[in-house]
């Protein structure tokens, strides 16, 4: 086969194997996600985080506005300590809260905020003073028994 | 009967000290094509011609068991997710079995048999008429000018055809799942893209096809250069290449797979 030819046929191939990398990276990873924006970061502490995990998403209002960083157990207020990693174009109040949530029955778990009333914005290394911990099934559960068996008393 | 019981013993050590030689002579092989490479990487063209016929000819079986495999997953992922409500979750299956998985194994399964097999048949038959021997006598090192320059295009066409059968068969997942059957677009895709992990998953799953690149190009040059030089040891060769490269791509896959995917 003449030369040319086969570079340019060893060229394309090339070419599709690099495009099918991209393509994997920036459609189906998510590369083109959060990771190249500005962004701060403000730590939150919980009683329980249940199942939350890192790079979950931080939502207010349903809309994703940052991601979960690292998830350390602070040994001296014994509260699990996370980062949240929010996007530099969205500000929150001082007086945020932040609440584990799930999306859906069976889905994944990701950090809740909801905006307080508060002048001054959150700044890079704040730390969230209003934090509501994850529903830990068990416990419903059983607060759901205990107030059954409490009516049952006063009824007789 | 001790007498049998004594051959039978003798043959087993023969065996064995056999397969020790020859994963030597291997490991030996692979050394000296590395040593050689640099020739081959200032000769540059030579690898050219090797990728088009390792790389582009195993294009059209890569592309189209990709779309098909991607098509195959997108039908049976869609009928379990179903039963439990989670159909948006189909992008997800198809793309983390795909990445992490079937591209880079199946990718290189299809490799083996297509350009392995060629390797080995092809450098099989240059020993059996003597044409290395002839470049020895041309004092024309035959590692540098035929074996390196296939390895290298080997190694380097592997991690692009598994990139490009990952890429394939999410889209025939999304053929099936969203055109044909309907699964919601978004989701689909946003889905896939929050569960996918760029360092996690996709960089794992071209790490894991660099390795079966090298070693299926290792096993069908070696099996090619090694193979009794007459027809019957050409053919025996390339039967081996097949059934030794798949198999040290399933073993392979399992080894890194434990290695990246614990589950911390």
């Amino acid at each position: 086969m003449e030369r040319s030819t086969l570079d340019l046929w060893v060229g394309l191939f090339v070419c599709a194997g690099i495009g099918a990398l991209l393509i994997l990276a920036l459609k189906v990873g998510n590369m083109s996600g959060f990771s190249t924006a500005d962004t701060y970061q403000i730590y939150a502490r919980f009683d329980n985080i249940g199942g939350l995990k890192p790079r979950a998403p931080v939502k207010s209002a349903g809309v994703v506005v940052g991601r979960v960083g690292e998830i350390t157990f602070d040994n001296k207020k014994f509260m699990a300590k996370v980062v949240l990693t929010i996007n530099k174009h969205y500000q929150f109040p001082k007086d945020t809260t932040a609440s584990v949530l799930t999306s859906g029955l069976l889905g994944e778990q990701y950090i809740g905020l909801v905006a307080g009333g508060d002048d001054a914005n959150l700044a890079q290394g704040d730390t969230l003073k209003l934090t509501q911990s994850a529903v830990v099934l068990e416990n419903l559960i059983s607060q759901f028994l205990y107030s059954k068996a409490a009516e049952g008393d006063t009824k007789k | 009967m001790a007498e049998r019981a004594v051959f039978s013993v003798r043959k087993l050590g023969h065996t064995t000290s056999d397969i020790v030689i020859r994963l030597g002579y291997a490991v030996r092989f692979i050394v000296l094509t590395l040593m050689h490479s640099g020739t081959s990487f200032r000769r540059f063209g030579l690898i050219i011609r090797e990728l088009y016929y390792t790389g582009v000819q195993s294009l059209i079986i890569i592309l189209v068991s990709g779309l098909f495999v991607g098509m195959v997953l997108g039908l049976q992922g869609y009928e379990t997710l179903q039963t439990y409500g989670s159909e948006s979750a189909l992008g997800v299956l198809v793309a983390l079995s795909l990445v992490r998985e079937l591209g880079p194994v199946v990718a290189g399964l299809l490799f083996a048999s297509r350009a392995g097999s060629a390797i080995t048949a092809e450098i099989g038959l240059m020993k059996a008429t003597e044409q290395l021997s002839a470049m020895e006598m041309m004092a024309v090192d035959p590692i540098a000018r035929v074996v390196a320059p296939r390895f290298w295009a080997g190694f380097i066409s592997m991690p692009l055809l598994a990139a490009m059968f990952s890429a394939m068969g999410i889209f025939g997942g999304y053929l099936v799942g969203v055109v044909l059957i309907g699964v919601d677009e978004g989701s689909f895709w946003s889905q896939m893209q929050n569960a996918v992990d760029f360092r996690e998953d996709i960089v794992n799953g071209v790490i894991k096809s660099v390795v079966f690149g090298f070693a299926v190009t290792w096993i069908a040059l070696f099996q090619g250069y090694d193979a009794p030089p007459t027809a019957e040891g050409v053919s025996g060769a390339t039967t081996r290449t097949v059934v030794t490269s798949s198999l040290a791509i399933l073993g392979l896959d399992f080894l890194l797979t434990s290695f990246m995917f614990r589950g911390v």
